[in-house]
């Protein structure tokens, strides 16, 4: 069924389906102390590391990545031809108000309370969360942890923090679950890296509250590069959740961040995404979890903002009996490319894992599946379950799947399953016969179709996220 | 023949020449085509379409062009259906033997034939479409080589009873062969082609790069089969173009035994309302046989369907790669587009590789694709050994129900048989028998 046909009902649909975006879009003027300017060299590089006072390690890790990055072609023989948009020579790499986080609420600089106010983060910390750490532009304005987990040991700061005040923790784990080279935008991460978090979780210690982490982009074509690294030691067990908005600027901006996790034995991490980047935000994001025998990694991810995202969670099982769980929901609108996916890689024994993504793509927007399934040889045991969906609203809305999937011997089992398809007619009639308007007949189409993904998200994400999708779909309709 | 040995050049080292029969048009396409293949380069690590390859199988420089020395057997060895409505057998793309019982106006002949007396005719059709799935440089090849194969048009409202069978024997050490085979339809008429690929000895190396072209005419209903069942030291490259106009149906079907490598590229483009692809493939590689298959379904045109399904039994330490892509064009609604790829898992050494895509830019779209790798589960084994069957026999009877699914959508008793002689041929050189 096309909505092309007729064009009053065109529009309904897409107020529908439209999602309000106003909240995270506005600016307050800039006042950084630091700043390293326009474009990437071996100077920037040198800034950032004199700005950071970087131990001398970090500073050659940094430079030897500028190189592999410079050296890296752009992936477009795969990937799309619109990363070749992006104009490295007027980002600037680094922005700070040369602030130290802070500790409480009190203190952070008014415009960026403001901020963080308008989006929400003081109740939500008040309410639930064990931990909060807030990042405007390059650096974390605030970070608190509830005492009581710092007494069990808990360390949750930013990434600087982590790798100066718990070298021997941070060092032998970062840049091992993604190498520097792994490809063209880790590199970029690793050659200008700053802000983002470190955690670490002791053995045995489970939390019961998610820590949270909000990352804001304030300044025009700022590009953001936060590295996080997550360890989750024996018998831990920690959900960490990250949103993420920007107001919308003229011209495009970029966010590359890495994210390492690394469960070990019996560990449990599970991270949350909701990315609500403006749509000329670049996404570019590499994740991934190592999973060590028993542990168990799972990335829930919630990707409705920015121009072009291209990220695709991973996990390497490699310890017997380790899970890894991609849980994905992507909603493209026009002007939008989510280009999502998962990758697991299989190296012990007995290992499961499972994808599950679902992508709406709206007017002209383009949803990308892109899954990477990997089981070597003389491993017995391995399973793997892909499922993906693809919604299709309009006549111009687009989807893609590319799912690659080795096996290697005989003692594993792998499915992959994908479906594309629109709304039923019928559905929206017999809705619509039952007196709701087309309008209210699609969103709720929508959401059934991703309902049973949503629920996968804590409770006050999946509020969040309902708010983005189910009660503005519905409200902008009435 | 010259019983001296000679130095024959390699066939990568110079440009064939154009026999002097051939009409100006087609000696200029060759001439072109050779330009074209020394031109393109050649596929590297990290290209899309040849993720996963074996890259290194595409050395061709130690093969030659020569014909066959001895044929004497090769007619006698070309038999599979039973009374077929017409026959070619060639060695080395030579024409040994030719028989035909087909009704008045079909156009059937070695395609060297069919060059000089329906010139305009193959000109009209002979490779329009360029190669998309990885294999340019090679069709190119293909064309540059191309010597003999067959052209089959069946005028309007004309239906071929029985199968057009073609035998192309390659025989002789490092020997090349590059048969192609086009077949045009005219409105609602009707034929079967099914070519054989065999090797004439089990010992020498030999390379065949082959090209079919279908072109099925509305309302018209095309099959076309290959089976390939070479020697297990030859290399195979066979490229595959189907369009299919409004309302008519066509059926390709590819059966994998032999060589050391091969590689199937097909494409099906549906260009008319109610037209309709089917594209199946069973493939029984075993030891290091390894068997790359590319896929494209493209729905040009709406209201069209096409059903892919590819079945992999893997054997000792052979290798698979499928990769397929369901692309609908903007405004092809109502489209059905279904692909599912299997992979059952003989061996604990096998690998298999399922890249099974989707671009969709229609919204109208019932599409969907499936993957599977597993080995046969234990309770059918024992529901099986329950019944007295012992657990190698249930191995082989498990094994080969899995591929009979894909044959028993041939739709016609005496060519699933011949079919399943081949496939029940290479269980037979299986350890086990396929258990």
């Amino acid at each position: 069924m096309s909505y092309d046909a007729s064009s009053t009902l065109d529009l309904e649909t897409r107020e529908a389906i439209d999602i309000d975006r106003s909240k995270g879009d506005f600016s307050f003027p800039e006042r950084h102390k630091y700043d390293a300017g326009r474009g990437l060299t071996e100077k920037t590089v040198h800034y950032i590391s004199d700005v950071k006072d970087d131990p001398e390690w970090v500073r050659e890790f940094r430079l030897k990545a500028l190189k592999v990055f410079q050296d890296k072609p752009m992936p477009t023989h795969w990937a799309t031809k619109d990363l070749d948009n992006i104009d490295f020579d007027i980002i600037r790499y680094y922005l700070s108000d040369g602030e130290k986080p802070k500790r409480s609420w009190d203190e952070v600089p008014p415009e960026v309370l403001e901020t963080f106010e308008r989006l929400g983060i003081p109740e939500q910390e008040r309410a639930f969360l064990a931990g909060v750490e807030a990042q405007y532009d390059s650096e974390a304005s605030y970070s608190n942890m509830k005492e009581e987990l710092t007494k069990l040991g808990v360390i949750f700061v930013n990434s600087t923090e982590g790798l100066k005040e718990h070298e021997e923790i941070f060092r032998p784990w970062f840049g091992k679950v993604i190498p520097t080279g792994d490809n063209k935008f880790s590199a970029l991460n690793s050659a200008v890296f700053s802000g983002g978090s470190f955690i670490y979780i002791p053995k045995g210690v489970k939390l019961k509250q998610p820590l949270q982490a909000y990352f804001r982009i304030n300044s025009e074509n700022f590009g953001q590069f936060e590295r996080t690294l997550i360890i989750a030691d024996e018998g831990a067990e920690v959900m960490y959740m990250e949103g993420c908005t920007a107001p919308k600027f003229e011209t495009s901006t970029l966010h590359s961040a890495v994210v390492e996790l690394v469960a070990l034995k019996g560990a449990k991490i599970q991270y949350v995404t909701v990315q609500n980047w403006s749509s000329n935000v670049f996404n570019l994001v590499t994740k991934r979890g190592l999973a060590m025998e028993d542990a168990e990694v799972r990335w829930i991810d919630c990707n409705i903002g920015s121009r072009l995202t291209m990220k695709y969670p991973g996990v390497i099982m490699k310890g017997e009996r380790a899970r890894g769980e991609v849980i994905s929901i992507a909603l493209a609108n026009t002007g939008q490319h989510q280009d999502t996916g998962a990758k697991m890689i299989h190296a012990a024994n007995n290992t499961t894992s499972n994808v599950v993504s679902k992508s709406i793509s709206v007017g002209e927007g383009r949803s990308t599946y892109r899954g990477q399934v990997h089981i070597p040889k003389h491993l017995k045991g391995c399973k793997n379950n892909t499922e993906c969906d693809a919604l299709l609203i309009n006549s111009h809305s687009r989807t893609d799947t590319y799912p690659a999937i080795t096996v290697k011997g005989n003692q594993h089992a792998t499915q992959h399953e994908a479906s594309v398809s629109q709304v039923s007619e019928d559905m929206l009639f017999y809705m619509q016969q039952r007196g709701l308007s087309e309008g209210q007949a699609m969103s709720l189409a929508v959401n059934g179709f991703i309902n049973d993904l949503v629920r996968e998200f804590p409770m006050e994400y999946s509020v969040e996220l309902k708010r983005l999708i189910d009660l503005e779909m519905e409200g902008s309709v009435g | 023949m010259s019983a001296v040995l000679e130095h024959t050049a390699s066939l990568l080292e110079s440009a064939p020449e154009t026999p002097a029969a051939f009409p100006a048009w087609f000696a200029e396409r060759q001439r072109a085509a050779w330009q074209r293949f020394l031109e393109t380069p050649a596929p590297k690590r990290g290209d899309e379409a040849w993720r996963f390859s074996s890259i290194k199988q595409l050395d061709f420089a130690s093969f030659t062009r020569e014909a066959a020395s001895t044929t004497i057997d090769l007619v006698r060895r070309s038999t599979a259906l039973e009374s077929p409505a017409a026959k070619f057998v060639f060695a080395n793309d030579e024409l040994l033997h030719s028989e035909s019982n087909l009704p008045a106006g079909v156009v059937c002949l070695p395609l060297a034939e069919a060059l000089v007396s329906h010139g305009d005719l193959v000109r009209a059709h002979f490779m329009k479409q360029d190669t998309r799935l990885g294999s340019a440089k090679w069709t190119a090849l293909h064309e540059a080589n191309l010597r003999n194969g067959l052209f089959v048009h069946v005028p309007a409202n004309v239906e071929v009873e029985g199968t057009i069978e073609v035998f192309h024997w390659l025989a002789g050490e490092n020997t090349a062969i590059f048969p192609h085979t086009l077949v045009v339809t005219g409105a609602n008429s009707k034929v079967r082609v099914v070519d054989y690929f065999q090797s004439a000895g089990d010992e020498e190396p030999g390379l065949c790069i082959a090209v079919n072209d279908l072109i099925a005419g509305e309302g018209s209903k095309l099959d076309y089969l290959a089976v390939q069942a070479f020697n297990e030291q030859t290399k195979v490259i066979q490229v595959n173009e189907t369009g299919v106009a409004k309302d008519a149906s066509a059926t390709g079907f590819i059966l994998n035994t032999g060589a050391a490598w091969a590689r199937n590229e097909s494409l099906s483009r549906l260009e008319g309302e109610g037209s309709r692809s089917d594209m199946l493939s069973v493939s029984v590689p075993a030891r290091e046989q390894e068997y790359d298959q590319r896929t494209f379904q493209h729905h040009v045109s709406p209201g069209a369907y096409s059903d892919l399904l590819y079945k992999n039994s893997l054997y000792d330490k052979s290798r698979t790669i499928f990769s397929g892509l369901i692309f609908v064009d903007e405004g092809a609604h109502r489209t059905d587009a279904y692909q599912t790829c299997r992979n059952l898992f003989m061996s604990e050494d096998a690998e298999a590789n399922s890249m099974p895509g989707l671009e969709i830019n229609a919204d109208d779209v019932k599409c969907s694709h499936g993957s599977t790798s597993s080995q046969i589960p234990d309770e059918e084994i024992f529901y099986l050994r329950a019944r007295g069957i012992d657990s190698v026999r249930a191995r082989q009877l498990i094994a080969r129900g899995f591929s009979v699914e894909v044959i028993e959508r041939l739709g016609d008793d005496k060519v699933e048989e011949m079919i399943l002689r081949f496939l029940d041929d290479k269980f037979a050189h299986i350890a086990g028998g396929g258990a």
